[in-house]
């Protein structure tokens, strides 16, 4: 059997490419923004199309990985269309890493593109819920059955209650969790491509509408098109490739529940589990970590993270964050490219979280690098604060 | 008594049916939802404003949303038991907004997990209460909202 340390280090990222504008519009059908992104990433990483042998994709009408394939004109050795939610890239390049190392597949495309935000405006669909999809295609789901009656709002409603039970069990307040919401922003002021620019104080966050309380309006993601890919590879191939290698040291995956009235704490998520053993893989603990790009569907699930993870003792996470620390210049640089709350958030926000950890341990993510970065940590959150995945990523010095 | 609202209110408009479908539909200020099979008994019992639990017969341990199997122990014996209804808040959030159209009269209303002292959280709302006097770990007991059908939603007041 092989030990999970033998994977440590045994694949890395590649290439990498990702797609928003500050209109938050992008131009294109989803099939034509996956091969541009495929493209790019290919190119960022100097493979060509036909290089690649395992494809990963979590979005299609019924097999994923398939029908991106078969757009393709390819016949991969090795697929994927697992779906966590907004932690399937995370996931599938966990799979992707362990299919490299073990000689299944030697070039690994992960990609995804959404287009919510446009969607919407063609009044061709958007972002409803799933559960009330359901409901009108007549589906008898626990969720339809046992949830959409009580009418809670999806997605806020859900973590609105974790944050309430986060709030009631450990004191955390609204400023504390505004204050994740400042510090992000101040990365997105550095990100020309980021929907949401401006400089914002713990007021204007106090100040925005309630959306699911405690959860106020810029306490939540945005909505926008996006797009984004990554090429992964063995370490032995990616060394003789065109940009330095971004080394996959650890992952973790674990999930709760689907449905957040299933969730065993709701102060707690998975990332209490997959944060640790994508840790204990790696070889490192918190503590050496240099810059980290955690799911911010919401200012809470950054906080849940930050705890479960390890980062701070459980409850402490409102006081961890409130000096300012996540943001440019402080201890922990969370975030960079401005997160999902400023920069991007088409549904699934976990491709975004990878494309700008590898960026930053390239050292090419100009006004918001992080000096000297050499270990990140992306970690995607699905669902409903049900499903964690966690990479920790670095360097040829960590590797 | 703050729970007998809701219950006096639904059922004065589920009363008025007259059987005309399309009607029936503009009336309905919830989404009602479908029954499955391992619900069903559930939901006969809301039609007498009864609150019963799946147990298992196994393990003897109560569980929540039903299911064919207990999910301690995987194994298949269900029995419905009585529950007496009464339970504290786990979790609250009040919304401003409306998650589906007709739920619009009713803002702002509140969504809350309780935890119920059988053992089991459920989803539901907090009704008859300022939304914010709903705080986490509140007392509250269960009450009844009529649906067309002549099933009953359980939804949550202060206690008594």
């Amino acid at each position: 059997m092989i030990d999970r340390q033998a994977i440590r280090a045994q694949a890395a990222i590649v290439g990498v490419a990702d797609a928003a504008s500050a209109t938050g519009e992008l131009d294109g059908s989803i099939r034509a923004l996956e091969v541009a992104m495929i493209r790019e990433a290919l190119d960022d990483a100097g493979l060509d199309a036909a290089d690649v042998d395992g494809v990963f994709s979590c979005l299609g009408s019924f097999m994923a990985s398939v029908e991106l394939a078969e757009y393709l004109g390819l016949q991969p050795v090795w697929t994927d269309s697992t779906q966590t939610g907004g932690s399937s890239f995370e996931v599938l390049a966990e799979h992707a890493a362990l299919a490299i190392a073990t000689g299944q597949c030697e070039v690994a495309v992960i990609v995804y593109a959404a287009t919510p935000r446009s969607s919407f405006k063609a009044g061709t669909g958007g972002f409803g819920g799933a559960a009330a999809r359901a409901a009108l295609a007549g589906a008898v789901t626990p969720m339809v059955e046992w949830e959409l009656p009580f009418g809670m709002r999806q997605p806020m409603g859900a973590y609105a209650l974790a944050a309430s039970r986060h709030m009631a069990t450990y004191g955390t307040t609204s400023e504390q969790l505004a204050e994740i919401a400042v510090s992000t922003r101040r990365w997105a002021a550095m990100n020309p491509r980021a929907r949401l620019q401006e400089p914002i104080t713990v007021d204007d966050v106090l100040a925005s509408p309630i959306e699911a309380s405690p959860l106020r309006k810029l306490d939540c993601c945005l909505v926008t098109d996006g797009a984004g890919a990554v090429v992964m590879t063995s370490a032995a191939r990616a060394r003789d490739l065109r940009k330095p290698p971004v080394y996959v040291l650890g992952t973790g995956t674990s999930h709760t529940h689907a449905m957040i009235s299933e969730m065993p704490d709701l102060t707690v998520t998975a990332g209490a589990v997959s944060g640790p053993r994508a840790f204990q893989m790696a070889g490192i603990s918190p503590a050496d970590v240099d810059v980290v790009e955690l799911y911010d569907s919401f200012t809470i699930t950054v906080l849940l993270a930050l705890e479960d993870l390890g980062f701070c003792p459980k409850g402490e996470g409102g006081a961890f964050v409130a000096d300012g620390k996540l943001g440019p210049g402080g201890t922990l640089p969370a975030n960079t490219n401005g997160g999902g709350l400023a920069y991007t958030h088409p549904g699934m926000y976990g491709m975004f979280l990878m494309v700008e950890a590898a960026r930053q341990l390239r050292g090419e993510s100009g006004p918001r690098q992080v000096p000297g970065a050499q270990i990140a940590v992306a970690h995607g959150c699905g669902g409903v604060l049900s499903a964690t995945s966690t990479l920790v990523l670095g360097t040829e010095a960590t590797r | 008594m703050p729970d007998a609202e809701p219950t006096t209110a639904s059922a004065a408009r589920a009363s008025t049916s007259t059987g005309d479908a399309v009607s029936e539909t503009a009336r309905r200020t919830r989404f009602e939802p479908p029954m499955s099979t391992a619900g069903a008994p559930f939901w006969a019992a809301t039609r007498e404003q009864r609150l019963v639990l799946p147990w298992c017969v196994s393990c003897h341990r109560p569980h929540w949303f039903p299911r064919e199997v207990c999910p301690h122990c995987w194994r298949p014996g269900i029995e419905w038991r009585p529950s007496d209804g009464l339970g504290t808040v786990y979790a609250a959030s009040t919304m401003p907004k409306p998650a589906m159209p007709m739920l619009a009269d009713r803002v702002p209303y509140v969504v809350a997990l309780v935890e119920l002292d059988d053992g089991v959280r459920m989803m539901t709302n907090i009704v008859g209460m300022d939304p914010d006097s709903v705080t986490v770990g509140r007392a509250v007991q269960v009450g009844w909202e009529a649906l067309s059908d002549g099933r009953h939603l359980p939804v949550f007041t202060s206690r008594t």
